[in-house]
This record gives structure tokens, C-alpha cells and sequence, in this order.
């Protein structure tokens, strides 16, 4: 898998009381592979926590995983505590088991991609460095080309 | 064309006398069981038809539970909110977005009063999906049949019970892995002793194997923590003669056929050797390797979902040419749904096919005597017990668990799987071959649960705490945790009287926090 994270560091992240944390396991490993720092929370973690994680982190990107059903929710509310934390800028990407009728949502909450495990991690690694890149475009300083 | 089987091993391109064995394996209902359990197999009962249902609140589910014993459903299946198997109120912050949502929402013992109501527990047999908390909801049932008048000795079920594999996968621990152990053993003794019927303990490879292991390391990681089990009941105790009569075993049935009827004929003959052979256990019903299954789970997937049902009709076939005692379909939609009530009915309708017109129950193990179901279940045999030493070595289930080593293995394993499904090396049609660009969703009724369930939960739980005596409950409590504190004392009575009292859920859990602490997760990627 190619390097196209390289330098980058992402929290994968399990809120709320899910405890399904293979499909974060396996997205940790194949973002490694393609060259990022990866830290990951381990189960069972307040948005609060996760929020204060990242900003303490400096991390780039934000992985929730969530297989409950409860990803509108805990997506509010972790978005609610980046932003208490003057991280709204953070990007923020779920995955688990969310029904296609509710990408849409999450989208509008801000998040940049959903995942589903029929995705293939090649996929899921593009799409999450072409996030990334695209906010360093957007973020950098006017002239600084 | 792939010429192995998922878990590794290479398959001839015909296998015939010279590759088997020269004895034929002895007949069913002797040891070692390759054959099955029962010499009658599927004539003298047929498997228990074991649906998993539960969500929102009690009476939702209720609803459900008697929709299903309508259309010939035999036995129930309690599904848990997670805030209930985790050990958290619903008022608890950690618990408001996720109640009822995968399961029913269950903190005191009225609301199992109503979950159960108009169900006659004396004569349906429950299985309760729950482990964290599995010792409060064994107390929890068993004070429900002494509110209804029900003898305990009555009781008929199942409950999982089994925490080893939750640190490994699924993840609804509670308490660090030593105290949980003496929890599970204090509880199947009590229930070996009040309830003897009941299985106080269903020890599930399903749910590592769910999450990426091969159908060999299943079986081998659920043995090797069911010797775990085996050695805590005997240090508490237990004789092995007795408990081993109640243990039972919980699995994934995924798509190959063949590997799953070899790995339980495998599993059958592996554990009734261990039983004999390691722990002296004389009786052929301690011998015995009692499975239920599940059908479905990961090998089912979001596109094109109506194959999700034939994928489950086949599956089915091998847990029933295997010789599963329970069996549980799942629907086609639960990739992305909670099942809605046609396509509950529909899986329910799947083994209903089976059991009916396909002849497959017939006659006792159809496919024995296969050379290569023969020759196979040799080969499963050796690759599981090949996994179960590695974890020997490593010094067994509980402490490969406690380092987190276990784990590891399983993330890695899952981890080589995706890959080979991105590669296209392990086919899934609809996914990685024969997907279609142009693929419309499926026209698929949307499961929605009640927007009110949650308000509903929360106000009857604050009338229950309004109305139920308090001082009882602080009493009740203060007991069991001094009973906690001493490692001789079974705490199952305890927990009885709590829920009698009407002791939340969480307040049982947290009174064991105070003394035990809490479970640190080892992360090691």
C-alpha cells in the first residue's frame, strides 16, 4: 500500500458502550500500512474523552467507530465537544453499521466519509487521504501555494 | 478456483480410502460423538428454533416474542441493549444514546416481569445473550419465576456467560478477568444446584470468528476457554462429573460447508477427549459437546440482499448435517438493519424449509462416512488442536487474554481476511465479483425503532426507583458487597435478594466495582 499518509496522525475512536472494535482494528492496521500514526482508544470512551484526546493528540483526522446504531448521536455530540474545544476544523470520518439513509446526516453534521465494512481498505485509505489533502490545500496560507 | 479450505487447509482434487482413515468413526451417540450426541439424531427432537430478538422497551419486545411463539417459533432469544449488558442505567450519561438500540432495555426486574408476561416460563425455554451482566440477569430470571410462582428447578435455557471472548471480541466486560472468572463459577454452580435444567453457560466461539478467525481457530480458542472455565469451576468447587453436564458451546456457521460440519464433528470428538482423558470425567453426558449456532453474522453483506437468505439456507444445511441442538438464522437485512417482522419471518421460514421438506434431519450425521468429510474432520481436528496449543504455550486462555495476545491474533487475522475479500481471493458474490455498477437498492422495508422508546425506559425507571423501598434495596447491596469481598462466599443469592428488592442493574454493577475495579483494555496493534 502506498506511503500517501505519511506524517499524518489519526485517533481511531469507539464512543458510546459498542464493543465491536474489529473493523477499527483493521482500518488502524491498513492506515499504518499506508504510513500513518495511529493511536487508538480502546473501547468504550465519552465523545468528552475522545474530543480531549484528539486536541491533547494534535491529530489531523478523527475515526469514529460505531456498530450500535447510535452514530447520530454520538456523532452530535463528539462534533459538539471538538467544537467546545476549538477543534470543529478537525476532520471526522465514521464507520460501522450505518444504514445508507443516514449518510446524509452525518454528512451534514460535518463528517467527510462513512464507511461501511463492504468497503475496500484501499478505498477507505484514498478517501481519507484525499480529505486530508484537501484541508492542507484549504488551510494554507494565501501565496503559500 | 480456490483448492483450500477457508482455515487454510489443501483440499485434494478427489479424496478416496487411501487418504482416510481404515476404521470407520463409531456410531452416533458414543464416544467420542464425532457422529453426534444422539443416537436418534434429529428423530427424537429436533433442534430448538432460536431466534434473537429484542429492542426498545419491554413491551416492544414482548410483542415480538409473542408474534414469534405464534408462527412455531420453540424457544426465546433475548437480545440486550447494550447500557443492560454493559452494567449502566439508563440515566447514566454513557448509556442515553444507546438505549434499546440493539437489544431490549432491561435494568430491574419489573421490567422483565413485563417482557415475559403471558409467556409461560415453566414450559419456554429462553436464552439470554448476555455476559458482562450475566450473573445479575440469571438472578434476575430466576427471581421473575419466584414472582410468578415458578419453580426454579423448571427453568429451561440458556444464558452465554461466558466473558473470556468478550475481552477478545464483542468487548462488554466489566470487571478485570479474575473476579469475572469467580463470578461465571459461582453462578453455574448455583444454577447446577437451583435450576439444573438451565445451561448457566454457553461458551460462544462466534463472535472472534465473526470478527475475522478461521473456522479451525474458532473452535480451538472456544475450547481452549473452555478449559478455563472447566479449571475455575473445579478450583470453586465444582465436580467436573456434575457442572460439564451443563456446559454447552456457541458458534458461527459461515459458507463453506464442508469446513463446518468437519469442525464440529472436530470439536465434538476433541472435547469429549479432554474430558476424559484431562479431567477423568466418566459420564457420557459430561462428555459432551452441546452446540448452538448462529447463521449469518460477516459472511453476510449489504449488496445485493436477498442473497443474504440463500446464503443463510446453506448454512443451515451444515449446522443441521452437523448436528447443531439450537440453530438461529439471521435475516438478510442485518448488515444494515435491525430485521424488520417479514424478514424475522422469512429466516424463521429458512430452517423451517430445511427441517421440513429437505430430508436433511432424516437419518443421524447423512454426511458421515464421506471420505471427505471423513478426511476432513482429521485435518480440522489437527488444526485446532495445533491453535489450542499455541495458547497452552503461551500459558493458557486467561492470561493470553489479559496480555492482550489473543487479541492481536485476531485483529491480525481479521485484517488478513479483508484483504483477501478486497483482493477477490475469498469470493462474495454481489461484493468482490459479480457486482453490479448500476445496483439499485433493494427495495428493503426500513426497520425504525420507536422515537419514545428511550423516554419510556426513562420514566419507568424513575418510577420504579420512586416506588420500590429504598432502604431494602442500600441493605441488600451492603450485603453483597461484603460477600464480595470474601473469595468463598457464592454470590449468586445475593444477587437473587437484590433483584428481589428491585436493585437496578447498575447499581449491582457498581456495588462489584467498588470492590473488584474495572477491567484496563491491553492495547496492543
Amino acid at each position: 500500500m502506498s506511503a500517501a499518509l505519511k506524517g499524518k496522525r489519526i485517533l481511531l475512536a469507539k464512543p458510546g458502550l459498542d464493543g465491536h472494535d474489529v473493523g477499527a482494528k483493521v482500518v488502524a492496521l491498513a492506515l499504518r500500512d499506508a504510513g500513518a500514526d495511529v493511536i487508538y482508544t480502546g473501547l468504550r470512551k465519552s465523545p468528552a474523552y475522545i474530543a480531549q484526546v484528539a486536541v491533547d493528540e494534535d491529530v489531523d483526522a478523527l475515526g469514529l467507530s460505531i456498530l450500535s446504531g447510535s452514530h447520530l448521536e454520538l456523532v452530535s455530540q463528539t462534533r459538539d465537544e471538538l467544537a467546545a474545544r476549538g477543534a470543529d476544523h478537525m476532520a471526522l470520518f465514521v464507520g460501522g453499521t450505518i444504514p445508507a439513509s443516514d449518510h446524509e446526516a452525518l454528512k451534514a453534521l460535518g463528517v467527510r466519509g462513512v464507511f461501511t465494512s463492504d468497503m475496500r481498505l484501499a478505498d477507505v485509505v484514498a478517501s481519507v487521504a484525499r480529505a486530508l489533502a484537501d484541508e492542507t490545500r484549504e488551510r494554507a496560507p494565501e501565496g503559500a501555494g | 478456483m480456490r483448492t483450500s479450505i477457508p482455515s487454510g487447509i489443501e483440499v485434494p482434487v478427489v479424496v478416496g480410502p487411501g487418504e482416510c482413515r481404515p476404521e470407520p468413526p463409531e456410531p452416533p451417540g458414543r464416544y467420542p460423538f464425532t457422529r453426534g450426541i444422539f443416537p436418534d439424531g434429529f428423530r427424537g427432537r429436533l433442534w430448538t428454533v432460536r431466534q434473537y430478538a429484542g429492542f426498545g422497551t419491554a413491551e416492544d419486545t414482548n410483542r415480538r416474542y409473542r408474534f414469534l411463539l405464534e408462527q412455531g417459533q420453540t424457544g426465546l432469544s433475548v437480545a440486550l441493549d447494550l447500557p443492560t449488558q454493559c452494567g449502566f442505567d439508563p440515566v447514566d450519561p454513557m448509556a442515553r444514546p444507546e438505549i434499546g438500540k440493539v437489544g431490549v432495555s432491561l435494568s430491574n426486574l419489573s421490567e422483565m416481569e413485563i417482557l415475559f408476561d403471558g409467556i409461560d416460563l415453566s414450559r419456554i425455554s429462553t436464552s439470554f445473550t448476555v455476559n458482562g451482566t450475566a450473573a445479575i440477569i440469571l438472578a434476575m430470571y430466576m427471581a421473575c419465576a419466584d414472582k410468578r410462582g415458578v419453580a426454579r428447578s423448571k427453568l429451561t435455557g440458556t444464558i452465554q456467560n461466558d466473558i473470556l471472548k468478550e475481552y477478545v471480541a464483542r468487548g462488554t466486560w466489566i470487571w478485570p478477568v479474575r473476579p469475572s472468572m469467580r463470578l461465571i463459577a459461582d453462578s453455574v454452580l448455583f444454577a447446577n444446584g437451583e435450576a439444573p435444567r438451565f445451561n448457566p453457560i454457553s461458551i460462544a466461539g462466534a463472535h472472534v470468528r465473526d470478527a475475522g478467525c478461521t473456522a479451525a481457530e474458532e473452535m480451538a480458542y472456544t475450547l481452549a476457554n473452555g478449559l478455563a472455565y472447566v479449571d475455575e469451576l473445579s478450583r470453586r468447587g465444582g465436580e467436573a462429573e456434575r457442572f460439564a453436564r451443563r456446559l454447552s458451546f456457541f458458534f458461527y456457521v459461515h459458507m463453506d460447508l464442508f469446513e463446518e460440519v468437519a469442525k464440529f464433528r472436530a470439536g465434538r470428538r476433541l472435547w469429549a477427549r479432554i474430558m476424559k482423558e484431562r479431567y477423568g470425567v466418566a459420564d457420557p453426558q459430561a462428555q459432551m459437546f452441546r452446540f448452538g449456532v448462529v447463521c449469518g453474522g460477516s459472511s453476510l453483506v449489504a449488496p445485493q440482499p436477498y442473497n443474504n437468505a440463500i446464503r443463510v439456507a446453506i448454512e443451515t444445511l451444515a449446522a443441521v448435517m452437523a448436528g447443531a441442538q439450537s440453530i438461529f438464522t439471521c435475516a438478510y437485512d442485518e448488515p444494515f438493519q435491525i430485521p424488520t417482522e417479514s424478514s424475522a419471518e422469512l429466516a424463521l421460514r429458512t430452517q423451517q424449509i430445511v427441517a421440513h421438506e429437505s430430508g436433511v434431519a432424516r437419518t443421524v450425521d447423512p454426511l458421515g462416512g464421506s471420505y471427505y468429510v471423513e478426511w476432513l474432520t482429521d485435518r480440522m481436528e489437527e488444526e485446532i488442536a495445533a491453535a489450542m496449543k499455541a495458547i497452552e504455550d503461551y500459558g493458557g486462555a486467561v492470561k493470553a487474554i489479559e496480555e492482550g495476545w489473543l487479541q492481536l491474533k485476531v485483529a491480525e487475522r481479521a485484517h488478513l481476511r479483508k484483504q483477501q475479500i478486497d483482493s477477490g481471493e475469498l469470493p462474495v458474490v454481489g461484493l468482490n465479483c459479480y457486482a453490479r455498477e448500476d445496483e439499485a437498492p433493494a427495495p428493503v422495508e426500513a426497520f425504525r425503532l420507536d422515537p419514545g422508546a428511550a423516554a419510556r425506559v426513562l420514566e419507568k425507571y424513575a418510577a420504579v426507583r420512586e416506588r420500590r423501598d429504598n432502604g431494602a434495596v442500600e441493605r441488600q447491596l451492603a450485603r453483597l458487597q461484603a460477600a464480595a469481598a470474601k473469595d468463598d462466599e457464592n454470590l449468586m443469592p445475593y444477587l437473587v435478594d437484590c433483584c428481589h428488592a428491585y436493585a437496578t442493574v447498575g447499581e449491582m454493577v457498581q456495588c462489584l466495582k467498588r470492590e473488584w475495579g474495572e477491567f484496563r483494555e491491553p492495547i496492543r496493534l
